[in-house]
């Protein structure tokens, strides 16, 4: 069976990449390109600890087949930081203690970077509605939401 | 020991950035999957579609021609051993258990457990492989419930293992494993001077780890017998145990390199992939790449018991308990070994009884086998003391903090489980759960508010560290245990606060099998315990070097040189010299006798137990039995908190994932032992819009046994809230449940009840 070649734009940049028809596109990110910040949680799209973008939608990669991202622009969590340094959000998770274990840090950080361009100012409610879908084990999630509001204060330019 | 009360602190209790959270919010720390090398394999297993049946023949002859296939295995490729018992942390395994567990001999025992494996060129050909091996069952009637497995014509497990512990032992073939009792005073006259009895029976369901991070290996064998292991897992030298075990080579031909770990819980104390990666790569001669799939978490690693605790608390009218009688029955799955003995041991620990009475029963079903979860067994155990209570103080009406604090054990009483308690903070958190905001405040329509206490010992065992200098004035501080929830930054806090540097200038590193000295694992909640006084005690050794240095340096007597907030100080003559810090003495460590490094090794043989006191507000919606919690707050002993936002996170962490048990979590199987939802979809772990921001009050009674007064914080939280959300849930719907989960259906039932 012969390999599909596929060209997107992964954090910006050119990329190409071959995959098998079947493959999602949290197998080509991480086994093909060695893009291994996005996390294999669960593969139902239940978790999301591969929460991508695509084309700046939030979607959880385990569901997105690798040929679909032909000609798409892909973002993940390592183009998050800049060389500029750490996202606010990145910053506000390590200031709040917002990750124990840290597998699901990853996919929060880019689902709040989705939600802050959506809503930059969301509530406590919003903002644990919109990261709903993604688990968090340690925390209890009172340490991320924290950092998430304090993250959307830091991007409006209210906080330090 | 003298540090204590009079000590100030100028990093302990400070809330500095983990030292490994850059590479964490940037995807750059490697877990288990992330691990590649060059002519990797990947493996597959083929998992048992029955619950119970006999294996008669399995042929892979299909399968080993399959394109890409390199290796095969199944228990014909394991050595056989024999049974016995090896320590494994908080636990005992029997090595003989732990290899079928991991592949299946002669039977399998639940639905998912392990028949064969199969490495290939590709994870697809590996997997089509799997379906080519033919596999011959004769199909059993599975066990699915204790009442089942207690049956007199059960089927049974395990043919021909007797029941061990406390007689009276059932006689001949049993699903009973172990029995034990414990028992003090006169319960049955206790109860006859009893003003006020209450009785009954609860239950708590299986309920999974839930880590995010599915367990992932890849195993290197080559041709001289040497293995190395790079693998998700809370002990790298727990997972070269029982490897060695389990395919019966010395543990130094097996080096185990913990990647970075995404959640363990007590489930990554056992394994089950790793010796498969090392037949297989032994097999194929190429590096063999292992990763389960969430379904197959779910099916076949360790869930916690099931449990069904029957149990009669008898009270004066002044609140003062008089006697307690339970009987708990643990659902072990596929193999003995359910947290029984610890719920024994813990179940009267938190209060004085002057006559109790218990027996515990360790039982076997077609259940995945049970693995470690967080405080194993305690909650269970709390669950039901914590309920009566409660129910208690209800007839009594008698406040139920106020009814806690009149039977709660204070230093010098003798606990239910033996030793006499050293100083506890179980009066403080009781006192300060009191006072809170929370305790007072009005509650609405719908609404009821719970309390609950519980226990649990905490552990001390074996840890290593060293502390090595680097030239600039930097440390390094070298454990073995994977840090699981932010004890790396623990441990550069323990030595910054020792040598009187600032904490970004020590780096904290977790080892492999080969390059640090033995830990045991990260579990117990002993890491900053045990390994911090590890990395204190060789902290305290650096500095005698530094001192050495300095007295070198200045042409005097060493003890004319005071180490005092991070410089070598002159006294006795040698005053007159400049006092040289830290860095000044690194920067002349060639010229003054070599590097400077120090390791040291603990043993502590107890812990200091934690105690911990919740409240929760819930509402329920009579309408549709759908429960929201409202408020929640988790007031705890910590003895000293090192880094306080990472005991917050341990306190809000357990109490979610115990809210989780008391309120949507269970395993679910159909009548032929299949589990109906073995997904996050379905095996519904509380997700960020089901709580409330949850409070934190850090209580800091010293534990006499650490230099600081640190007490373990990581298992104590889940075991309130099973009691503390029902007794919520009692108050708000005025009648009290005794089943978890407590799902809409269920509630809605409760209330029918009621109603009448």
């Amino acid at each position: 069976m012969s390999k599909i070649q596929v060209q997107t734009t992964i954090n910006g940049e050119a990329a190409e990449f071959l995959c098998d028809g079947h493959q999602s596109l949290l197998s080509a990110l991480r086994d093909e390109l060695g893009l291994t910040g996005t996390k294999e949680g669960c593969s139902t799209g239940d978790c999301g600890a591969c929460s991508i973008t695509l084309d700046g939608q939030l979607v959880p990669a385990c569901l997105v087949l690798a040929p679909e991202a032909e000609g798409r622009e892909i973002g993940t969590v390592e183009g998050v930081a800049t060389a500029s340094g750490l996202h606010p959000i990145q910053q506000k998770f390590l200031e709040h203690a917002a990750l124990q274990c840290g597998v699901c840090t990853p996919g929060l950080i880019v689902a709040t970077r989705a939600l802050l361009l959506q809503n930059p100012n969301p509530t406590e409610a919003e903002a644990r509605y919109y990261l709903a879908g993604n688990l968090c084990r340690c925390t209890g999630y009172d340490k991320i939401i924290r950092a998430v509001l304090d993250a959307a204060a830091a991007v409006r330019g209210e906080s330090a | 020991m003298s540090d204590r009360g009079e000590r100030k602190y100028k990093v302990v209790g400070t809330r500095p950035i983990r030292h490994d959270g850059v590479d964490k919010v940037t995807g750059r720390a490697n877990y288990g999957a992330d691990y590649a090398v060059p002519g990797m394999l990947w493996g597959a297993i083929l998992r048992s579609p029955h619950a119970h049946a006999k294996i008669k023949k399995i042929d892979v002859s299909a399968a080993a021609k399959m394109p890409g296939v390199k290796a095969i295995v199944t228990s014909a490729d394991f050595p056989e051993i024999g049974s016995g018992g090896m320590a494994a942390g908080e636990s005992h395994i029997d090595p003989k258990d732990l290899q079928a567990n991991i592949m299946a001999r002669g039977k399998v025992l639940y639905h998912g457990h392990a028949i064969a494996a199969v490495a290939a060129s590709t994870l697809d050909q590996a997997r089509e492989a799997c379906k080519a091996i033919q596999v011959d069952y004769e199909v059993l009637e599975p066990v699915m419930t204790l009442d089942r497995a207690l049956a007199k014509d059960a089927p049974i497990l395990h043919p021909g293992r007797p029941a061990v512990g406390v007689p009276p032992l059932p006689e001949g073939d049993t699903n009973v494993m172990m029995r034990l009792a414990n028992a003090k005073g006169d319960v049955d006259a206790g109860f006859q001077a009893a003003d006020l009895v209450v009785e009954g029976t609860f239950e708590a369901s299986m309920a999974h780890q839930g880590y995010i991070e599915p367990h992932a290996c890849v195993a290197t064998a080559r041709e001289n017998g040497q293995a190395d292991i790079w693998c998700t897992t809370q002990g790298p030298f727990a997972v070269r145990s029982m490897v060695s075990v389990t395919l019966q080579v010395e543990p130094s031909r097996i080096r185990v390199i913990p990647s970075e770990i995404g959640g363990g819980f007590g489930g990554k104390t056992t394994i089950y992939l790793e010796p498969v990666a090392v037949l297989l790569s032994q097999k194929a001669r190429r590096p063999v790449k292992l990763v389960m799939s969430r379904e197959e978490v779910f099916r076949a690693t360790g869930p916690t018991s099931a449990s069904r605790i029957w149990m009669k608390l008898g009270l004066k009218k002044d609140g003062s308990f008089v006697a307690v009688d339970s009987r708990l029955e643990f659902d072990a799955g596929g193999f003995a070994g359910s947290p029984m003995g610890a719920a024994t041991m813990t179940v009267y620990a938190p209060y004085n009884f002057p006559n109790f009475r218990l027996e515990g029963l360790d039982i076997v079903t077609n259940k995945p086998k049970v693995a470690a979860y967080r405080a194993p067994g305690a909650p269970n155990a709390a669950y039901p003391l914590e309920s009566l209570i409660d129910e208690a103080s209800q007839k009594l009406g008698l406040d139920p903090i106020e009814l806690r604090l009149r039977n709660a054990v204070k230093e010098g009483d003798v606990a239910s489980y033996g030793p006499k308690y050293d100083r506890i903070g179980f009066v403080e958190c009781l006192e300060a759960a009191r006072n809170h905001p929370h305790y007072k405040a009005p509650l609405g329509e719908n609404q009821g508010r719970g309390v609950g206490a519980g226990f649990w010992f905490n552990v001390g065992l074996q840890s290593s560290a060293t502390v090595s200098i680097n030239e600039d004035g930097s440390a390094i501080v070298r454990t073995g245990n994977p840090d699981i929830g932010g004890s790396r930054a623990s441990m550069a806090i323990t030595v910054a606060e020792e040598l009187g540097i600032p904490v970004e200038r020590v780096r904290p590193l977790v080892g492999d099998t080969d390059t640090v000295g033995y830990c045991d694992l990260t579990g117990g909640s002993r890491v900053t315990y045990a390994t911090g006084m590890a990395a204190i005690e060789a902290s305290k050794q650096v500095i005698e070097h530094l001192r050495a240095r300095a007295a070198t340096i200045w042409g005097c007597e060493v003890d004319s040189v005071e180490w005092r907030d991070g410089q070598a100080i002159g006294t006795n003559g040698a005053s007159d010299n400049k006092p040289l810090s830290l860095a000044d003495i690194a920067k002349q460590m060639g010229q003054t006798g070599g590097p400077i490094i120090a390791s040291a090794s603990v043993n502590p043989p107890a812990a200091g137990p934690g105690f911990g006191v919740h409240i929760c507000d819930l509402e329920v919606d009579p309408e549709t039995g759908r429960t929201e919690v409202k408020r929640y707050t988790v007031v705890q002993d910590a003895g000293k908190a090192v880094h306080p936002s990472y005991v917050e996170g341990q306190f809000q962490g357990g109490a979610a994932q115990g809210i989780g048990w008391a309120l949507w979590e269970e395993y679910l199987f159909d009548q032929n032992g299949k589990m109906e939802n073995p997904g996050f979809l379905d095996y519904r772990m509380p997700v960020a819009s089901d709580l409330p921001m949850i409070d934190t009050v850090i209580v800091e009674v010293p534990n006499p046994l650490h230099p600081y007064g640190v007490r373990g914080v990581g298992e104590t939280p889940i075991c309130p809230p099973l009691a503390t959300v029902g007794n919520a849930m009692s108050r708000a719907i005025g009648v009290r449940m005794h089943q978890l989960p407590m799902t809409p259906p269920r509630v809605l039932d409760a209330i029918e009840t009621k109603k009448g």
